[in-house]
Protein backbone atom coordinates (compact mmCIF):
# COMPACT_ATOMS: atom_id res chain seq x y z
CA UNK A 1 0.00 0.00 0.00
CA UNK A 2 2.16 3.07 -0.79
CA UNK A 3 -1.01 5.59 -1.24
CA UNK A 4 -4.81 6.03 -0.76
CA UNK A 5 -6.39 8.19 -2.99
CA UNK A 6 -9.92 9.81 -2.00
CA UNK A 7 -11.36 11.87 -4.64
CA UNK A 8 -14.58 14.26 -4.18
CA UNK A 9 -17.00 16.66 -6.48
CA UNK A 10 -17.08 19.88 -5.04
CA UNK A 11 -20.50 21.22 -6.39
CA UNK A 12 -20.31 24.80 -6.89
CA UNK A 13 -24.59 25.11 -6.93
CA UNK A 14 -24.67 25.20 -3.15
CA UNK A 15 -22.71 27.70 -1.18
CA UNK A 16 -23.33 25.96 2.37
CA UNK A 17 -21.86 22.84 1.43
CA UNK A 18 -18.26 24.05 0.94
CA UNK A 19 -16.14 22.60 3.34
CA UNK A 20 -17.51 19.29 3.03
CA UNK A 21 -14.68 17.49 1.84
CA UNK A 22 -12.39 18.81 3.59
CA UNK A 23 -13.89 17.99 6.75
CA UNK A 24 -14.00 14.33 5.60
CA UNK A 25 -10.73 14.34 4.88
CA UNK A 26 -9.78 15.43 8.51
CA UNK A 27 -11.72 12.33 9.56
CA UNK A 28 -9.78 10.24 7.12
CA UNK A 29 -6.47 11.71 8.19
CA UNK A 30 -7.57 11.39 12.10
CA UNK A 31 -8.67 7.51 11.38
CA UNK A 32 -4.78 6.60 9.97
CA UNK A 33 -3.61 7.90 13.16
CA UNK A 34 -1.85 10.62 11.14
CA UNK A 35 0.69 13.65 12.22
CA UNK A 36 -1.96 15.79 13.74
CA UNK A 37 0.37 19.41 12.73
CA UNK A 38 -0.04 17.73 9.25
CA UNK A 39 -3.85 16.90 10.25
CA UNK A 40 -4.38 21.03 11.02
CA UNK A 41 -2.28 21.77 7.89
CA UNK A 42 -3.94 19.63 5.08
CA UNK A 43 -7.44 20.53 6.62
CA UNK A 44 -6.82 24.73 6.94
CA UNK A 45 -5.39 25.00 3.17
CA UNK A 46 -8.06 22.17 1.46
CA UNK A 47 -10.68 24.24 3.26
CA UNK A 48 -9.68 27.62 1.99
CA UNK A 49 -8.86 25.96 -1.46
CA UNK A 50 -12.52 24.28 -1.66
CA UNK A 51 -14.20 27.85 -0.84
CA UNK A 52 -11.98 29.64 -3.44
CA UNK A 53 -13.27 27.01 -5.88
CA UNK A 54 -17.07 27.35 -4.75
CA UNK A 55 -16.79 31.41 -5.48
CA UNK A 56 -14.90 31.91 -8.12
CA UNK A 57 -15.26 28.87 -10.18
CA UNK A 58 -18.36 27.15 -9.82
CA UNK A 59 -17.04 23.54 -8.02
CA UNK A 60 -14.94 21.24 -9.31
CA UNK A 61 -12.83 18.02 -8.05
CA UNK A 62 -10.22 17.57 -5.22
CA UNK A 63 -8.19 14.57 -5.27
CA UNK A 64 -5.69 13.30 -2.90
CA UNK A 65 -3.05 11.01 -2.59
CA UNK A 66 -2.56 10.52 1.21
CA UNK A 67 0.95 8.47 1.62
CA UNK A 68 3.35 7.86 4.64
CA UNK A 69 4.99 11.42 5.07
CA UNK A 70 2.68 13.34 3.23
CA UNK A 71 -0.60 14.61 1.29
CA UNK A 72 -0.62 15.73 -2.22
CA UNK A 73 -4.10 17.28 -2.98
CA UNK A 74 -5.27 18.73 -6.71
CA UNK A 75 -7.61 21.02 -7.07
CA UNK A 76 -9.35 21.03 -10.87
CA UNK A 77 -11.95 23.91 -11.72
CA UNK A 78 -12.95 24.88 -15.23
CA UNK A 79 -13.57 27.96 -14.01
CA UNK A 80 -12.62 31.57 -15.60
CA UNK A 81 -8.57 31.27 -14.59
CA UNK A 82 -6.81 33.81 -12.61
CA UNK A 83 -5.90 36.83 -14.97
CA UNK A 84 -2.56 37.71 -12.67
CA UNK A 85 -1.54 35.02 -10.19
CA UNK A 86 1.06 37.46 -8.74
CA UNK A 87 -1.67 39.48 -7.56
CA UNK A 88 -3.89 36.65 -6.42
CA UNK A 89 -1.03 35.58 -4.20
CA UNK A 90 -0.57 39.24 -1.94
CA UNK A 91 -2.38 39.39 1.07
CA UNK A 92 -5.71 41.01 1.20
CA UNK A 93 -6.51 41.17 -2.74
CA UNK A 94 -9.88 39.63 -3.98
CA UNK A 95 -12.67 39.83 -6.20
CA UNK A 96 -15.03 38.18 -4.21
CA UNK A 97 -18.91 39.33 -4.63
CA UNK A 98 -20.14 41.21 -1.69
CA UNK A 99 -22.79 38.39 -0.60
CA UNK A 100 -20.00 36.11 0.30
CA UNK A 101 -17.93 39.17 1.83
CA UNK A 102 -20.86 39.39 4.14
CA UNK A 103 -20.24 35.96 5.34
CA UNK A 104 -16.85 36.66 6.25
CA UNK A 105 -14.75 34.95 3.32
CA UNK A 106 -13.26 37.57 0.55
CA UNK A 107 -11.02 38.92 2.78
CA UNK A 108 -7.79 38.09 0.36
CA UNK A 109 -6.27 35.66 2.52
CA UNK A 110 -7.44 32.16 0.52
CA UNK A 111 -4.06 31.94 -1.50
CA UNK A 112 -1.73 33.45 1.10
CA UNK A 113 -3.08 31.23 3.59
CA UNK A 114 -2.68 28.50 1.39
CA UNK A 115 0.81 28.92 0.91
CA UNK A 116 1.35 29.34 4.87
CA UNK A 117 0.17 25.57 5.46
CA UNK A 118 1.42 23.77 2.77
CA UNK A 119 5.26 22.62 2.18
CA UNK A 120 4.88 23.11 -1.86
CA UNK A 121 1.85 24.92 -4.30
CA UNK A 122 1.77 25.21 -7.61
CA UNK A 123 -0.57 27.19 -9.69
CA UNK A 124 -1.61 26.39 -13.60
CA UNK A 125 -4.01 28.23 -14.38
CA UNK A 126 -5.74 29.10 -18.29
CA UNK A 127 -7.86 31.89 -19.02
CA UNK A 128 -11.51 30.67 -20.15
CA UNK A 129 -10.16 27.10 -19.50
CA UNK A 130 -9.77 26.45 -15.46
CA UNK A 131 -7.75 26.48 -12.28
CA UNK A 132 -5.12 24.02 -11.18
CA UNK A 133 -3.72 23.82 -7.91
CA UNK A 134 -1.00 21.09 -6.71
CA UNK A 135 -0.53 21.32 -3.02
CA UNK A 136 1.59 19.25 -1.07
CA UNK A 137 1.31 18.51 2.77
CA UNK A 138 4.38 16.88 4.04
CA UNK A 139 5.04 15.09 8.07
CA UNK A 140 7.10 17.47 9.80
CA UNK A 141 8.53 14.56 12.73
CA UNK A 142 9.15 17.00 15.56
CA UNK B 1 -4.58 0.65 25.40
CA UNK B 2 -5.66 2.13 28.36
CA UNK B 3 -9.21 1.56 30.16
CA UNK B 4 -10.81 3.83 31.27
CA UNK B 5 -13.14 3.58 34.13
CA UNK B 6 -17.26 4.43 33.18
CA UNK B 7 -19.92 5.83 34.81
CA UNK B 8 -22.34 4.89 32.13
CA UNK B 9 -23.80 1.49 32.77
CA UNK B 10 -25.74 -1.13 30.97
CA UNK B 11 -28.77 -2.76 32.79
CA UNK B 12 -28.35 -5.73 30.32
CA UNK B 13 -32.50 -7.34 31.47
CA UNK B 14 -33.75 -4.34 30.42
CA UNK B 15 -31.84 -3.97 27.33
CA UNK B 16 -33.57 -5.16 24.14
CA UNK B 17 -30.94 -4.38 21.47
CA UNK B 18 -32.80 -1.34 19.72
CA UNK B 19 -31.23 1.14 18.22
CA UNK B 20 -31.79 4.26 19.95
CA UNK B 21 -28.82 4.74 21.88
CA UNK B 22 -26.78 3.40 18.75
CA UNK B 23 -27.75 5.85 16.56
CA UNK B 24 -27.16 8.82 18.93
CA UNK B 25 -24.03 8.19 20.40
CA UNK B 26 -22.16 10.96 19.79
CA UNK B 27 -18.61 9.03 19.35
CA UNK B 28 -20.18 6.19 17.83
CA UNK B 29 -18.88 4.30 21.00
CA UNK B 30 -22.14 2.13 21.34
CA UNK B 31 -22.91 -1.24 19.26
CA UNK B 32 -25.37 -3.83 19.71
CA UNK B 33 -23.60 -7.33 19.89
CA UNK B 34 -25.95 -10.39 20.53
CA UNK B 35 -29.02 -7.89 21.05
CA UNK B 36 -27.41 -6.24 24.04
CA UNK B 37 -25.86 -2.85 23.41
CA UNK B 38 -21.90 -3.06 24.16
CA UNK B 39 -20.27 0.35 25.46
CA UNK B 40 -16.94 1.25 23.50
CA UNK B 41 -14.80 1.80 26.32
CA UNK B 42 -11.93 4.12 24.41
CA UNK B 43 -14.31 5.86 22.87
CA UNK B 44 -17.21 6.94 25.63
CA UNK B 45 -16.89 10.32 26.99
CA UNK B 46 -19.89 9.53 29.54
CA UNK B 47 -22.08 12.19 28.42
CA UNK B 48 -24.98 10.50 28.59
CA UNK B 49 -27.11 11.15 25.81
CA UNK B 50 -27.78 7.52 25.88
CA UNK B 51 -28.96 7.62 29.33
CA UNK B 52 -31.24 10.37 27.98
CA UNK B 53 -32.65 8.61 24.85
CA UNK B 54 -32.99 5.29 26.03
CA UNK B 55 -37.03 4.29 26.01
CA UNK B 56 -36.40 0.95 28.21
CA UNK B 57 -34.13 3.12 30.93
CA UNK B 58 -32.13 0.33 30.50
CA UNK B 59 -28.60 2.82 30.67
CA UNK B 60 -27.84 4.34 34.30
CA UNK B 61 -25.29 5.89 36.02
CA UNK B 62 -23.04 4.63 38.56
CA UNK B 63 -24.08 6.83 41.74
CA UNK B 64 -23.41 6.31 45.08
CA UNK B 65 -26.47 5.56 47.69
CA UNK B 66 -26.52 8.11 50.54
CA UNK B 67 -25.63 6.02 53.50
CA UNK B 68 -22.15 5.73 51.81
CA UNK B 69 -21.38 9.19 53.40
CA UNK B 70 -21.47 7.31 56.81
CA UNK B 71 -18.13 5.91 56.36
CA UNK B 72 -16.86 8.89 57.24
CA UNK B 73 -16.34 10.79 60.51
CA UNK B 74 -17.14 14.51 58.51
CA UNK B 75 -19.45 14.49 55.77
CA UNK B 76 -19.34 17.24 53.67
CA UNK B 77 -21.78 17.56 50.78
CA UNK B 78 -20.18 19.62 47.62
CA UNK B 79 -23.67 20.63 45.36
CA UNK B 80 -23.42 21.51 42.14
CA UNK B 81 -25.11 24.81 41.34
CA UNK B 82 -27.63 23.01 38.74
CA UNK B 83 -29.17 21.76 42.08
CA UNK B 84 -30.67 25.45 43.18
CA UNK B 85 -33.10 25.26 39.50
CA UNK B 86 -34.10 22.07 40.90
CA UNK B 87 -36.98 23.50 43.15
CA UNK B 88 -40.04 25.35 43.45
CA UNK B 89 -40.52 29.01 44.10
CA UNK B 90 -37.02 28.49 45.97
CA UNK B 91 -36.33 32.27 46.96
CA UNK B 92 -33.38 31.38 49.10
CA UNK B 93 -29.57 28.90 48.76
CA UNK B 94 -29.97 28.19 52.60
CA UNK B 95 -33.25 26.57 52.46
CA UNK B 96 -31.13 23.61 50.34
CA UNK B 97 -27.97 24.06 52.42
CA UNK B 98 -29.97 23.63 55.22
CA UNK B 99 -31.84 20.87 53.89
CA UNK B 100 -28.56 18.72 53.42
CA UNK B 101 -27.38 19.47 56.31
CA UNK B 102 -30.78 17.78 58.23
CA UNK B 103 -30.34 14.70 55.69
CA UNK B 104 -26.98 13.62 57.14
CA UNK B 105 -24.50 15.98 56.17
CA UNK B 106 -22.06 17.58 58.50
CA UNK B 107 -20.53 20.49 56.27
CA UNK B 108 -21.44 22.30 53.03
CA UNK B 109 -19.46 23.75 50.31
CA UNK B 110 -20.97 24.98 47.53
CA UNK B 111 -19.68 24.19 44.62
CA UNK B 112 -20.73 27.86 43.09
CA UNK B 113 -18.20 29.04 46.01
CA UNK B 114 -15.30 27.90 43.85
CA UNK B 115 -16.52 28.74 40.56
CA UNK B 116 -16.52 31.77 41.27
CA UNK B 117 -12.47 31.50 42.19
CA UNK B 118 -11.92 29.52 39.39
CA UNK B 119 -13.58 32.51 37.40
CA UNK B 120 -11.17 34.92 38.76
CA UNK B 121 -8.04 32.59 38.67
CA UNK B 122 -8.63 32.16 34.70
CA UNK B 123 -9.30 36.45 34.31
CA UNK B 124 -5.74 36.23 36.44
CA UNK B 125 -4.36 33.55 34.19
CA UNK B 126 -4.91 36.06 30.88
CA UNK B 127 -3.85 38.87 32.52
CA UNK B 128 -0.32 37.17 33.22
CA UNK B 129 -0.69 36.08 29.38
CA UNK B 130 0.10 31.78 30.26
CA UNK B 131 -3.41 31.03 28.25
CA UNK B 132 -3.55 29.89 24.67
CA UNK B 133 -6.19 31.61 23.19
CA UNK B 134 -9.03 30.71 22.23
CA UNK B 135 -9.24 29.73 25.54
CA UNK B 136 -11.66 26.36 26.12
CA UNK B 137 -13.24 26.06 28.97
CA UNK B 138 -12.23 22.48 31.06
CA UNK B 139 -15.80 22.55 33.69
CA UNK B 140 -17.52 19.91 31.40
CA UNK B 141 -15.42 16.50 31.72
CA UNK B 142 -17.15 14.87 28.63
CA UNK B 143 -16.01 17.75 26.93
CA UNK B 144 -12.50 17.53 27.85
CA UNK B 145 -12.30 13.65 27.42
CA UNK B 146 -13.63 14.37 23.70
CA UNK B 147 -10.93 16.83 22.81
CA UNK B 148 -8.74 14.45 24.24
CA UNK B 149 -9.42 11.70 21.79
CA UNK B 150 -10.80 13.71 18.65
CA UNK B 151 -9.29 17.27 18.86
CA UNK B 152 -5.45 16.74 19.02
CA UNK B 153 -4.40 20.27 17.65
CA UNK B 154 -7.30 21.66 20.69
CA UNK B 155 -5.63 19.73 23.75
CA UNK B 156 -3.05 22.65 24.49
CA UNK B 157 -5.85 25.67 24.17
CA UNK B 158 -8.08 23.59 27.20
CA UNK B 159 -7.24 25.76 30.81
CA UNK B 160 -5.04 24.00 32.78
CA UNK B 161 -7.56 24.89 35.94
CA UNK B 162 -9.30 22.30 37.79
CA UNK B 163 -12.98 22.47 37.82
CA UNK B 164 -15.00 24.23 40.35
CA UNK B 165 -15.99 20.89 42.17
CA UNK B 166 -12.24 19.99 42.69
CA UNK B 167 -11.36 23.07 43.73
CA UNK B 168 -14.34 23.21 46.11
CA UNK B 169 -13.25 19.41 47.24
CA UNK B 170 -9.60 20.98 48.26
CA UNK B 171 -11.06 24.09 49.96
CA UNK B 172 -13.79 22.17 51.63
CA UNK B 173 -11.18 19.98 53.30
CA UNK B 174 -8.62 22.75 54.38
CA UNK B 175 -11.08 24.63 55.70
CA UNK B 176 -12.30 21.73 57.77
CA UNK B 177 -8.93 20.68 59.10
CA UNK B 178 -8.07 24.54 59.87
CA UNK B 179 -11.06 24.19 61.99
CA UNK B 180 -11.25 20.94 63.73
CA UNK B 181 -7.61 19.57 63.34
CA UNK B 182 -9.27 16.23 61.93
CA UNK B 183 -7.63 13.59 60.28
CA UNK B 184 -7.75 14.53 56.06
CA UNK B 185 -8.83 10.83 55.39
CA UNK B 186 -11.97 11.06 57.94
CA UNK B 187 -13.07 13.83 55.75
CA UNK B 188 -16.13 12.31 53.11
CA UNK B 189 -16.39 14.75 50.20
CA UNK B 190 -19.30 14.16 48.50
CA UNK B 191 -20.66 16.08 45.29
CA UNK B 192 -24.39 16.37 44.56
CA UNK B 193 -23.69 15.91 40.72
CA UNK B 194 -26.20 16.70 37.54
CA UNK B 195 -24.17 14.10 35.23
CA UNK B 196 -22.67 10.85 35.16
CA UNK B 197 -19.45 12.76 33.16
CA UNK B 198 -18.47 14.18 36.65
CA UNK B 199 -19.07 10.75 38.46
CA UNK B 200 -15.95 9.63 36.12
CA UNK B 201 -14.38 12.39 36.78
CA UNK B 202 -13.94 11.40 40.09
CA UNK B 203 -13.20 7.88 39.55
CA UNK B 204 -10.60 8.88 36.88
CA UNK B 205 -9.70 12.07 36.86
CA UNK B 206 -8.53 13.64 32.82
CA UNK B 207 -6.14 16.18 35.18
CA UNK B 208 -4.60 14.53 38.00
CA UNK B 209 -4.23 11.16 39.62
CA UNK B 210 -6.29 11.27 42.35
CA UNK B 211 -9.51 13.41 42.78
CA UNK B 212 -10.22 15.24 46.20
CA UNK B 213 -13.70 14.06 45.91
CA UNK B 214 -14.50 10.84 47.46
CA UNK B 215 -17.75 10.04 45.96
CA UNK B 216 -21.16 11.80 43.82
CA UNK B 217 -24.41 11.22 44.32
CA UNK B 218 -27.39 12.43 41.70
CA UNK B 219 -29.59 14.92 42.13
CA UNK B 220 -32.27 12.67 41.18
CA UNK B 221 -31.19 10.36 43.87
CA UNK B 222 -31.49 12.71 46.60
CA UNK B 223 -34.28 15.04 45.05
CA UNK B 224 -37.05 12.87 46.82
CA UNK B 225 -35.50 12.67 50.49
CA UNK B 226 -34.46 16.45 50.16
CA UNK B 227 -37.39 18.44 49.12
CA UNK B 228 -39.23 16.18 52.13
CA UNK B 229 -36.03 17.42 55.07
CA UNK B 230 -36.62 21.02 53.16
CA UNK B 231 -40.19 21.07 53.76
CA UNK B 232 -39.83 20.00 57.42
CA UNK B 233 -37.52 22.66 58.13
CA UNK B 234 -38.18 24.96 61.66
CA UNK B 235 -34.77 26.99 61.07
CA UNK B 236 -33.08 27.76 58.04
CA UNK B 237 -29.11 28.57 58.66
CA UNK B 238 -27.39 31.14 56.88
CA UNK B 239 -24.95 28.63 55.10
CA UNK B 240 -25.03 30.12 51.98
CA UNK B 241 -21.52 31.94 50.49
CA UNK B 242 -21.89 32.45 47.01
CA UNK B 243 -22.59 35.39 44.07
CA UNK B 244 -24.59 35.20 41.30
CA UNK B 245 -21.40 34.56 39.52
CA UNK B 246 -20.98 31.15 40.94
CA UNK B 247 -24.30 30.31 40.83
CA UNK B 248 -25.07 31.43 37.05
CA UNK B 249 -22.03 28.31 36.15
CA UNK B 250 -25.10 26.14 35.94
CA UNK B 251 -26.90 27.20 32.93
CA UNK B 252 -25.06 27.81 29.63
CA UNK B 253 -22.37 31.15 29.07
CA UNK B 254 -22.53 31.56 33.07
CA UNK B 255 -18.78 30.67 33.09
CA UNK B 256 -18.44 32.76 29.89
CA UNK B 257 -19.77 35.74 31.34
CA UNK B 258 -17.63 35.85 34.46
CA UNK B 259 -14.63 36.34 32.23
CA UNK B 260 -16.14 40.08 32.56
CA UNK B 261 -15.09 40.05 28.65
CA UNK B 262 -17.14 40.43 25.17
CA UNK B 263 -15.05 38.22 23.04
CA UNK B 264 -16.85 34.65 24.19
CA UNK B 265 -18.98 31.92 22.88
CA UNK B 266 -20.79 29.90 24.98
CA UNK B 267 -22.20 26.04 23.27
CA UNK B 268 -24.11 23.66 24.81
CA UNK B 269 -25.51 20.31 23.60
CA UNK B 270 -22.71 17.50 22.22
CA UNK B 271 -23.71 18.42 19.04
CA UNK B 272 -22.85 22.10 18.70
CA UNK B 273 -19.99 21.51 20.96
CA UNK B 274 -18.39 18.99 18.37
CA UNK B 275 -19.61 21.54 15.73
CA UNK B 276 -17.98 24.24 17.55
CA UNK B 277 -14.25 22.19 18.07
CA UNK B 278 -14.11 21.21 14.64
CA UNK B 279 -14.86 24.83 13.48
CA UNK B 280 -12.12 26.14 16.13
CA UNK B 281 -9.53 22.96 14.57
CA UNK B 282 -9.50 24.95 11.23
CA UNK B 283 -9.03 27.82 12.82
CA UNK B 284 -12.57 29.43 11.22
CA UNK B 285 -13.54 30.87 14.47
CA UNK B 286 -11.52 34.12 14.88
CA UNK B 287 -12.12 36.97 17.01
CA UNK B 288 -13.24 34.86 19.91
CA UNK B 289 -10.89 34.70 23.54
CA UNK B 290 -13.06 32.54 25.39
CA UNK B 291 -15.07 29.75 24.27
CA UNK B 292 -17.25 28.07 27.18
CA UNK B 293 -18.72 24.64 26.23
CA UNK B 294 -21.01 22.16 27.85
CA UNK B 295 -22.00 18.87 26.47
CA UNK B 296 -25.56 19.20 27.79
CA UNK B 297 -28.08 21.93 26.48
CA UNK B 298 -28.41 24.15 28.34
CA UNK B 299 -25.59 23.78 30.73
CA UNK B 300 -25.50 21.40 33.81
CA UNK B 301 -29.07 22.15 34.27
CA UNK B 302 -29.59 19.83 31.24
CA UNK B 303 -27.69 16.89 32.84
CA UNK B 304 -29.25 13.80 32.69
CA UNK B 305 -28.85 13.28 36.70
CA UNK B 306 -31.30 16.38 36.84
CA UNK B 307 -35.17 16.33 37.75
CA UNK B 308 -36.37 19.10 36.48
CA UNK B 309 -36.59 20.40 32.65
CA UNK B 310 -33.06 22.41 31.86
CA UNK B 311 -35.33 25.13 30.57
CA UNK B 312 -37.30 25.36 34.02
CA UNK B 313 -34.58 25.53 35.66
CA UNK B 314 -32.55 27.85 33.84
CA UNK B 315 -35.25 30.30 34.36
CA UNK B 316 -35.46 29.64 37.87
CA UNK B 317 -31.52 30.54 38.59
CA UNK B 318 -31.69 33.49 36.44
CA UNK B 319 -34.73 34.47 39.13
CA UNK B 320 -32.47 33.23 42.21
CA UNK B 321 -29.73 35.83 40.90
CA UNK B 322 -31.50 38.58 40.63
CA UNK B 323 -30.79 39.81 44.38
CA UNK B 324 -27.71 38.34 44.75
CA UNK B 325 -24.61 40.22 45.21
CA UNK B 326 -21.65 39.83 42.31
CA UNK B 327 -19.20 37.22 43.74
CA UNK B 328 -18.46 36.60 47.34
CA UNK B 329 -15.49 34.83 46.63
CA UNK B 330 -12.16 36.07 46.45
CA UNK B 331 -8.86 34.87 44.84
CA UNK B 332 -5.83 34.81 47.32
CA UNK B 333 -3.30 34.39 44.47
CA UNK B 334 -1.00 32.20 46.67
CA UNK B 335 -3.90 29.64 45.90
CA UNK B 336 -3.37 29.67 42.01
CA UNK B 337 -1.40 26.83 42.53
CA UNK B 338 -2.95 24.25 43.65
CA UNK B 339 -6.15 24.70 41.34
CA UNK B 340 -3.87 24.06 37.99
CA UNK B 341 -4.01 20.44 36.26
CA UNK B 342 -1.03 18.34 37.60
CA UNK B 343 -0.91 16.63 34.36
CA UNK B 344 -1.07 18.09 30.78
CA UNK B 345 -3.48 17.29 28.32
CA UNK B 346 -2.63 14.63 25.65
CA UNK B 347 -4.30 13.59 23.06
CA UNK B 348 -5.19 9.83 23.22
CA UNK B 349 -5.14 8.69 19.46
CA UNK B 350 -5.61 4.99 20.28
CA UNK B 351 -9.41 5.62 20.62
CA UNK B 352 -10.08 6.60 16.88
CA UNK B 353 -6.85 5.46 14.73
CA UNK B 354 -7.04 2.25 13.01
CA UNK B 355 -3.88 1.14 13.98
CA UNK B 356 -0.82 2.54 15.77
CA UNK B 357 1.55 1.96 12.51
CA UNK B 358 0.77 4.31 9.47
CA UNK B 359 1.44 1.39 6.99
CA UNK B 360 -1.15 -0.80 8.69
CA UNK B 361 -3.56 2.24 9.14
CA UNK B 362 -3.13 2.91 5.55
CA UNK B 363 -3.86 -0.95 4.31
CA UNK B 364 -7.16 -1.14 6.68
CA UNK B 365 -8.17 2.16 5.22
CA UNK B 366 -8.03 0.95 1.93
CA UNK B 367 -10.04 -2.47 2.52
CA UNK B 368 -12.43 -0.13 4.86
CA UNK B 369 -13.22 2.18 1.64
CA UNK B 370 -13.78 -1.00 -0.19
CA UNK B 371 -16.11 -2.84 2.23
CA UNK B 372 -18.22 0.58 2.78
CA UNK B 373 -18.68 1.19 -0.89
CA UNK B 374 -20.23 -2.26 -0.82
CA UNK B 375 -22.50 -1.80 1.86
CA UNK B 376 -26.08 -0.54 1.34
CA UNK B 377 -25.49 3.07 2.24
CA UNK B 378 -28.88 3.10 4.54
CA UNK B 379 -27.16 3.51 7.99
CA UNK B 380 -30.05 1.59 9.26
CA UNK B 381 -28.31 0.13 12.48
CA UNK B 382 -29.36 -3.67 12.33
CA UNK B 383 -25.86 -4.73 12.08
CA UNK B 384 -25.29 -3.32 15.55
CA UNK B 385 -22.79 -0.95 13.90
CA UNK B 386 -24.66 3.09 13.79
CA UNK B 387 -23.38 3.54 10.76
CA UNK B 388 -22.64 0.92 7.31
CA UNK B 389 -19.40 2.86 7.51
CA UNK B 390 -18.88 1.68 11.11
CA UNK B 391 -19.33 -1.45 10.31
CA UNK B 392 -16.85 -1.44 7.57
CA UNK B 393 -14.86 0.19 9.90
CA UNK B 394 -15.41 -2.85 12.65
CA UNK B 395 -14.89 -5.41 10.41
CA UNK B 396 -11.43 -4.14 9.28
CA UNK B 397 -10.89 -4.18 12.76
CA UNK B 398 -12.05 -7.70 12.93
CA UNK B 399 -15.09 -7.43 15.32
CA UNK B 400 -17.77 -8.11 12.44
CA UNK B 401 -18.64 -9.45 9.86
CA UNK B 402 -20.21 -8.51 6.36
CA UNK B 403 -22.99 -10.88 6.95
CA UNK B 404 -23.78 -8.94 9.76
CA UNK B 405 -25.36 -6.37 7.23
CA UNK B 406 -28.88 -7.61 6.95
CA UNK B 407 -28.96 -6.43 3.12
CA UNK B 408 -25.96 -8.44 2.42
CA UNK B 409 -27.11 -11.24 4.03
CA UNK B 410 -30.46 -11.04 2.74
CA UNK B 411 -28.66 -10.97 -0.82
CA UNK B 412 -26.63 -14.14 -0.50
CA UNK B 413 -29.26 -16.22 0.97
CA UNK B 414 -31.61 -14.46 -2.45
CA UNK B 415 -28.40 -15.98 -4.64
CA UNK B 416 -28.29 -19.75 -2.89
CA UNK B 417 -32.16 -19.64 -3.42
CA UNK B 418 -32.16 -18.44 -7.15
CA UNK B 419 -29.44 -21.03 -7.83
CA UNK B 420 -31.47 -23.62 -6.19
CA UNK B 421 -34.54 -23.32 -8.11
CA UNK B 422 -32.64 -22.02 -11.28
CA UNK B 423 -33.52 -25.71 -12.73
CA UNK B 424 -36.84 -26.32 -11.60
Amino acid sequence: MSSIHLHYDVSGEDFTRAGEASGLVKKRLKALGYNTDAIRRVAIAMYEAEINMVIHADGGFVDIDIYPDKVEILLSDRGPGIPDVDKAMQAGFSTAPDNVRNLGFGAGMGLPNIKKYTDDMKIDTELGVGTKLYLTVRVNEA
Amino acid sequence: MEQYYHSVVLEKELCCGCTNCLKRCPTEAIRIRNGKAHILSQRCIDCGECIRVCPHHAKRAHSAPLQEINQYKVKVAIPAPALFGQFNNLDDLDIVLTGLLSIGFDYIYEVSRAAELVSEATRELIRQHKLNKPIISSACPAVVRLIKIRFPELCDNVMPLLAPMEVAAKMARREIIEKTGIDDKDIGVFFITPCPAKVTEIHSPNHADKSAVNGAIAISQIYPQLTAAMDKLQVVEPLSHSGLIGVGWATSGGEAVAMLGDKYLAADGIENVIRVLEELEDEHIRDVEFVELNACSGGCVGGVLTVENPYVAQARIHTLRKFMPVSLNHLDLADLDIMMWDNKLTYDASSFALSGDIFEAMEMMDNLEKIADSLPGLDCGSCGAPTCRALAEDIVRGNARETDCIHKLKKKIQNVYDELTSGL
